[in-house]
């Protein structure tokens, strides 16, 4: 078992007392688990805020929710609005949304994209013929990767 | 006793369900999908244990899953957090034959509170007041429920839940296109096309009420005000239910007691009710019998650990509280910081939190699962944290809150924390007792 969590909101809230009656800004903190920095904010008002960073618990290497490197430059593609499942159908088994040689319009539906339980369009954006649906159905997307390739 | 938990469900709950237990000297196993498995309560935990790929579908909703991943990790109890499988009564009935511990009421409980109407009967074998209404299979029984009601009315899912399959209904020629919408939505959110009929009150307040119980005997917390609403959900919470007579808010908790009582209530539970703003008159709407998202701002006001209480009484121990031990002090208010652009509609805003400064100081308390680089998966709700104040009287928590709102920053992904400081600035806010229709009149604010 591993010791105690650090720092309950009453001990950060014993810190901020105990700078508010010194002459410092902030407090650095730094352990092999985790570093604390309580500091002024930078509003008006004269509040503090608290910021950690967490070893090792940052996520790293998780592309599937930044932004896509590079995909951007293909002008003749159609962008993820955010990340997500990308979906071509409206339900399992339902026809796809488009199929290459279908014509489009900037209002057309080209494929769904789920983010967080919620079902958001993705719309064509332009006039064109598709050439190409580039992701396969129900695959993970981040957000600006190119899904649907027009002509 | 309670040696080693399993906590089934991730975030900020997941975090805070670790940090009592660890108090309480019990072990705490994560079960966690691969999308969290570098997640903080995923350090923080004793052990975490991958039970399955990122979407909830094929991890944190598999009972099977969860349970055996709980069991092999030789777990003898499993607290569920809040949604995902927290009021499913066949997780339950699986988690108690595989010989461990549920954290929450009896599998009968959730069995009656999952169905709508068998809660509004239980509720009214209570003696309490539920709205004019009822159950109406067909367009001809809901005309004929309509001489209850009158217009407008809503038409609610038996088996339903945030919003879904609920459809207000103005006009009788409207009647007949909103049952068939309601039913078709009902169906495809859960599974069950029956729906049911309420009056609706033009200016609700959502008023509930903090229970504990220990099946022999129950208690009140007090209220709570959750009228601030966008899509039937919840962003800002407070405690007490503000600008209401003494007399009308211990009504609500007397009538909430009789209810944990009459069902013999194990464990922590909400009694929701619709109180209406201006006559301060109150229907029951239902119990979740789970923790609350919103429980911190109870725990602030009386100063009692609710998932302590959780634990306590899932263990086998009575309630060592009585109602006279309860009592609270001053107000507190939280807001839900989520991942959502509310200058675009709430859309959701997954992502990583490049830096996450939360305010601190005294009576501030942060909920959080994200720090620095903190990642926001697009699987998941978009909830990132709560910021709860506690203040010695209403005035001074608002004041407070808007203090830290001001030094809040979450770059790197837009929140609802812009939303919440144009709330904070509202003189309307300020009054107190708002109703659930606030957001609408908000200036600058996003029309509903």
């Amino acid at each position: 078992m591993t010791e105690d969590l650090p720092l309950t909101a009453e001990d950060v809230a014993e810190i901020v007392a105990i700078l508010e009656n010194s002459g410092y800004r902030e407090v650095d903190i730094a352990t092999n688990r985790f570093r604390l920095r309580v500091a002024r904010g930078d509003g008006a008002e004269a509040g503090f805020t608290q910021e950690w960073q967490w070893a090792g618990a940052t996520g790293a290497g998780e592309a599937d929710t930044g932004e896509a490197a590079g995909a951007e430059s293909d002008p003749q593609a159609i962008l993820a609005p955010l990340p997500g499942t990308f979906y071509h159908a409206p339900q399992p088994g339902a026809p796809p949304f488009v199929q290459p040689g279908d014509s489009v319009n900037a209002e057309t539906v080209v494929g769904i994209v789920e983010t967080m339980k919620l079902m958001n369009p993705v719309h064509a954006g332009r006039s064109g013929f598709v050439a190409e649906v580039i992701v396969p159905n129900a695959t993970m997307v981040a957000k600006g990767q190119a899904l649907v390739r027009l002509a | 006793m309670i040696r080693k938990l399993f906590i089934a469900n991730r975030g900020e709950i997941a975090l805070r369900v670790i940090r009592t237990a660890r108090r309480m000297g019990i072990a705490t196993v994560l079960g966690v999908s691969e999308a969290d498995a570098h997640s903080l309560p995923a350090r923080l935990a004793d052990e975490a244990i991958v039970i399955g790929p990122a979407p909830s579908s094929q991890s944190y909703l598999v009972i099977g899953r969860v349970v055996s991943a709980a069991r092999d990790a030789e777990c003898d109890a499993v607290h569920p957090g809040y949604g995902f499988l927290s009021e499913n009564a066949a997780f339950a009935r699986a988690v108690t034959e595989a010989g461990m511990r549920f954290v929450g009421p009896d599998i009968t409980t959730l069995e009656g509170m999952g169905d709508k109407l068998a809660a509004r009967r239980l509720a009214l074998e209570a003696g309490l007041p539920v709205l004019p209404g009822g159950e109406a299979e067909t367009a001809e029984a809901v005309q004929a429920r309509v001489a209850e009601t009158g217009f407008p009315l809503l038409l609610k899912a038996v088996s339903g839940g945030g919003g879904k399959g609920m459809r207000r209904v103005d006009r009788a020629e409207d009647l007949d296109s909103a049952l068939a919408m309601a039913r078709a939505e009902a169906q495809a959110a859960f599974g069950n096309p029956a729906v049911y009929v309420e009056r609706f009150v033009a200016r609700g307040r959502h008023v509930e009420v903090q229970l504990l119980g220990d099946g022999q005997t129950a208690l009140h917390l007090g209220t709570r005000d959750c009228s601030i609403q966008r899509r039937f959900q919840k962003l800002v919470e407070e405690a007490p239910a503000p600008a209401m007579p003494e007399n009308a808010r211990s009504a609500i908790e007397d009538a909430a007691v009789r209810l944990a009582r009459h069902l013999g209530y194990r464990g922590a539970g909400t009694a929701e009710f619709l109180v209406d703003a201006d006559d301060f008159s109150f229907y029951f709407l239902e119990l979740n019998a789970r923790i609350q998202v919103e429980h911190p701002v109870t725990e602030a006001i009386t100063g009692i650990d609710l998932v302590e209480q959780q634990l306590l009484v899932a263990a086998g121990k009575p309630l060592g509280l009585t109602q006279a031990m309860v009592r609270p002090e001053g107000h507190a208010i939280e807001v839900r910081i989520n991942a959502e652009d509310p200058d675009a509609d709430f859309r959701p805003s997954p992502g990583r939190a490049m830096r996450a400064a939360w305010p601190a100081g005294p009576g501030i308390r942060v909920d959080t699962h994200i720090a620095d680089g903190g990642e926001i998966p697009p699987f998941y709700d978009s909830l990132m944290g709560k910021l709860i104040v506690h203040g010695a009287t209403r005035a001074e928590a608002v004041d407070r809150l808007a203090d830290a709102l001001s030094t809040l920053a979450i770059d790197g992904l837009p929140t609802t924390a812009s939303l919440h400081r144009r709330i904070v600035a509202d003189p309307r806010f300020a009054a107190g007792g708002v109703d659930t229709g606030f957001l609408v009149g908000l200036s600058g604010g996003p029309g509903q």
